[in-house]
């Protein structure tokens, strides 16, 4: 009796004690092992080190994870000393935030350029100036209008251009637009025009002709690419450094004017519920004619919703008005703020390996295209460059061979992607502002009632707060 | 107090003058309670077998409580951090998103208590009198509790597609109704999401309520046949007494569980169309996780802080005011 219960006493405290130590060895996940900011130190060349990288979205096919896992054979092969292990990854405020905070981030992650100057003034990156310097021997070669939001104030790097730099475009169905009797090959370039094709398409095919993404922060994004291509502003910079809300600007309201009539002509898709997959999904699905987004969306809806270069795919450019612009963004890749040098190296090598090679490089650019077509994934869709236009020309021109989407359709966006001004997104706080608009335009879109200059006043009012009232410090 | 009844019932084999010598031998000692006699008595080995437990409540449970309150009180992006006293309840109470969110959350609690509370009762006395098939019911009713709720909504939110594609709408338009914007109407909405978290969440209720009503002495059923009792006679005065203190238990559990809805509305539709389905809870998940810059954690905190508060005294004050009914 006492030798069972003395084994008992010994094995609870065993327990205990284990989930003590299982706790304790997890340690803090923000706190560095090296120092963020610390100075360069040359990493040991040949030592090994494992780094995460974010792979591809979730969702994604077996063919788009099979060209991922070809690359990091390809890069293991070329640095022994390093291992890959791919997560998958999809950048999303609502959990960024948390994943950031918590460390779950792999070590080389992507973000949006509107998040980098914060990100690096929160200390949230890691400095990889040293390691960017000594790896990409063409860093002074980045778009100057695209580099510099990685950078700190003095030029320090700590994300890098990668992945893909855009302006908003608009994404048509163009088996719709033949069933309704139109010209695919002449897609809309005003505002009206889209108008009218909407409710044609509605009116001929049952299907709405237009949907937008309504979902938190996506709502506002999209409201701003209407407001920008209506030559308005969601915010003002003022000369003493401060900001103005702006969205009692006349293009925010001639913006959702415009959306209340195609909810009044029932052809735009009143699920307001749409975010950035969701309306993906939902236009592959062929839930809607139109909408707009990034002009290289048609990867992830290959990668992610089935689509294929037979389907019907059309892209063309944002239509501009009053000296408007397309609303541009794009991705940096950076480094988790806690990684030590070695894994710093690593991680820069793989972001020129993964990202930027294929740019520069034309055996690259080749092998990179090569395991993507065999893995039956888009190589060639229109993005604005990273680099340079002729370096982008370039790179094209070395993968011609390979390119399989479907370039035909998309010369109303290539036409004029160098010659259409791209915009900038709002700078302060810009997804609580976005977030503010997103319930704006879904009133819009779902009661007719709606005073839409009420809606804007009080949405300026709050927005203006959020300005004054930056959450991260 | 501790009888002598109690440890003879306690240890049915024992024998009565030994055991009653020693229950007055315990008590002796617990005037004299020292650490020696605590560890003697068997303290320290209770003390070690809780200790896994204590552990895993106390930093799982308890310590994320403490951080959240000291929260409430600091701006903080988890990186940096500063107290700001009173700040973050002065932001969150001056917010005009926060009497939309009550608002709403009491709009769905009413909905749910008005047609989610009296289904499950219902669909249980129902089943209570099935002779045939009643396991088969059960499991039916049971069925959407084992369903993941994300699963469910996601179901739920394919049937509920606008326009005339929607499963829903396809039903309707079959009867030439429709078709029903069942999440973008404004009017419809809440009550949709109703809907779905009542069917959702049923077959737990049914499943405690069935076994309440097994409680129930068929006797009384009897006598109350003999007495000329009709059905309705029979299930007001005979179950629904008998069945008084689980309801008390699952009203309280209702309310506090809409007053915390959060999964229909982020997940049908984030809290549109125009706010009308954002709740309290959402609003404290857009608080902190609503824009990837650093969130409004200390007011996220406050809020949530502020919601606990005012439930716990609503639980309290429930269970002060229906004590009497409830023990009778």
């Amino acid at each position: 009796m006492r030798s069972s219960r003395t084994t008992a006493l010994g094995m609870a405290g065993a327990l205990a004690i284990g989930l003590l130590a299982a706790c304790s060895s997890t340690g803090s996940p923000t706190s560095p092992t090296t120092p963020a900011d610390a100075g360069p130190t040359t990493p040991a060349a040949a030592a090994p080190v494992t780094i995460t990288v974010a792979g591809n979205l979730p969702g994604a096919s077996q063919e788009n994870n099979d060209q991922l896992d070809a690359r990091v054979k390809e890069f293991e092969a070329k640095y022994p000393n390093i291992t890959i292990q791919p997560e998958e990854y999809q950048w999303l405020a609502t959990t960024f935030t948390a994943q950031l905070a918590g460390g779950t981030l792999p070590t080389v992650f992507e973000i949006p350029v509107t998040d980098g100057k914060t990100l690096i003034e929160n200390k949230q990156l890691a400095n990889i100036d040293a390691q960017v310097k000594a790896n990409l021997s063409y860093y002074n070669d980045f778009n100057p209008a695209i580099v510099g939001y990685g950078q700190d104030s003095s030029g320090t790097f700590f994300a890098v251009p990668a992945k893909n730099f855009y302006a908003n475009a608009l994404h048509i169905n163009r088996n719709l637009f033949k069933q309704a009797g139109l010209d695919p090959d002449k897609p809309p370039t005003t505002w009206d025009e889209v108008r009218q094709d909407a409710k044609i398409i509605h009116d001929k095919t049952g299907v709405y002709g237009f949907g937008q993404m309504g979902n938190g922060a996506t709502g506002g994004w999209q409201i701003a690419v209407d407001v920008d291509s209506r030559g308005g502003a969601l915010e003002k910079a003022n000369a003493d450094g401060t900001y103005t809300a702006t969205l009692t600007d006349p293009a925010v309201k001639a913006s959702l004017q415009w959306l209340a009539s195609l909810a009044a002509d029932g052809s735009i898709d009143p699920d307001t519920s749409l975010d950035w997959s969701g309306i993906n999904a939902a236009f592959a699905s062929g839930q809607f004619a139109m909408f707009t987004s990034g002009s290289d969306v048609y990867n992830a809806m290959v990668q992610t919703n089935n689509m294929t270069a037979d389907w019907g795919y059309g892209l063309t450019a944002v239509p501009t008005e009053n000296g408007g612009a397309a609303l541009g963004g794009g991705t940096l890749a950076a480094v988790k703020a806690n990684a030590t040098d070695a894994e710093k190296d690593a991680a820069v090598k793989w972001i020129d390996f993964w990202y930027l090679s294929k740019l520069r490089d034309k055996d690259q650019a080749v092998a990179d295209a090569k395991v993507a077509v065999a893995a039956k994934q888009p190589v060639g869709t229109p993005v604005l460059p990273i680099f340079s236009k002729s370096q982008y020309e370039q790179s094209l021109v070395w993968i011609k061979d390979y390119i399989n989407v479907p370039l035909e359709n998309m010369k109303g966006y290539t036409d004029v992607m160098f010659s259409q001004p791209v915009g900038g997104e709002p700078k302060m706080a810009t997804q609580a502002v976005y977030q503010l608009l997103s319930p704006v335009f879904q009133a819009v879109l779902t009661d007719k009632t709606a005073n839409i200059d009420k809606l804007l006043a009080d949405a300026n009012v709050q927005a203006q707060d959020a300005i004054d009232h930056p959450a991260a410090s | 107090m501790v009888t002598d009844d109690l440890v003879v019932a306690v240890r049915p084999s024992g024998r009565r003058t030994r055991i009653t010598t020693r229950f007055v031998t315990q008590h002796t000692r617990r005037r004299r309670h020292t650490p020696a006699t605590w560890l003697r008595g068997g303290g320290l080995s209770a003390l070690v077998f809780a200790l896994p437990a204590i552990f895993v409540f106390g930093w799982f449970s308890w310590l994320p409580i403490v951080k959240s309150v000291v929260m409430s009180f600091q701006k903080t992006n988890l990186i940096v951090t500063t107290w700001v006293g009173l700040a973050n309840f002065h932001r969150v109470l001056a917010d005009p998103l926060l009497p939309i969110a009550i608002r709403n959350t009491l709009w769905f609690a009413l909905l749910a208590l008005v047609f989610g509370f009296p289904v499950p009762l219902v669909a249980a006395v129902l089943m209570s009198e099935v002779r045939r098939w009643k396991g088969l019911y059960s499991v039916l009713a049971y069925l959407p509790v084992v369903i993941p709720p994300v699963v469910a909504v996601l179901l739920w939110k394919f049937f509920y597609t606008p326009g005339p594609r929607g499963v829903f709408n396809q039903l309707l338009g079959s009867v030439h109704l429709g078709p029903v914007l069942w999440l973008q109407d404004k009017a419809i909405v809440m009550p949709a999401l109703v809907l779905e978290a009542t069917w959702a969440a049923a077959g737990g209720t049914i499943i405690i309520y069935l076994a309440a009503l097994t409680s129930v002495p068929a006797e009384l059923y009897d006598a109350a046949e003999v007495d000329g009792a009709s059905v309705w006679g029979k299930v007001w005065h005979v179950t629904m007494p008998h069945l008084r203190g689980v309801l008390f238990v699952t009203f309280i559990l209702q309310i506090l569980a809409t007053a915390q809805v959060f999964n229909e509305p982020y997940l049908f539709t984030g809290g549109g169309p125009s706010n009308r389905t954002l709740t309290v809870l959402l609003l404290i998940y857009n608080y902190a996780f609503g824009t990837s810059l650093g969130g409004r954690y200390g007011e996220a905190t406050a809020l949530s802080v502020m919601l606990a508060v005012v439930l716990a005294i609503l639980s309290v004050l429930y269970f002060r005011l229906t004590r009497r009914w409830s023990t009778s």
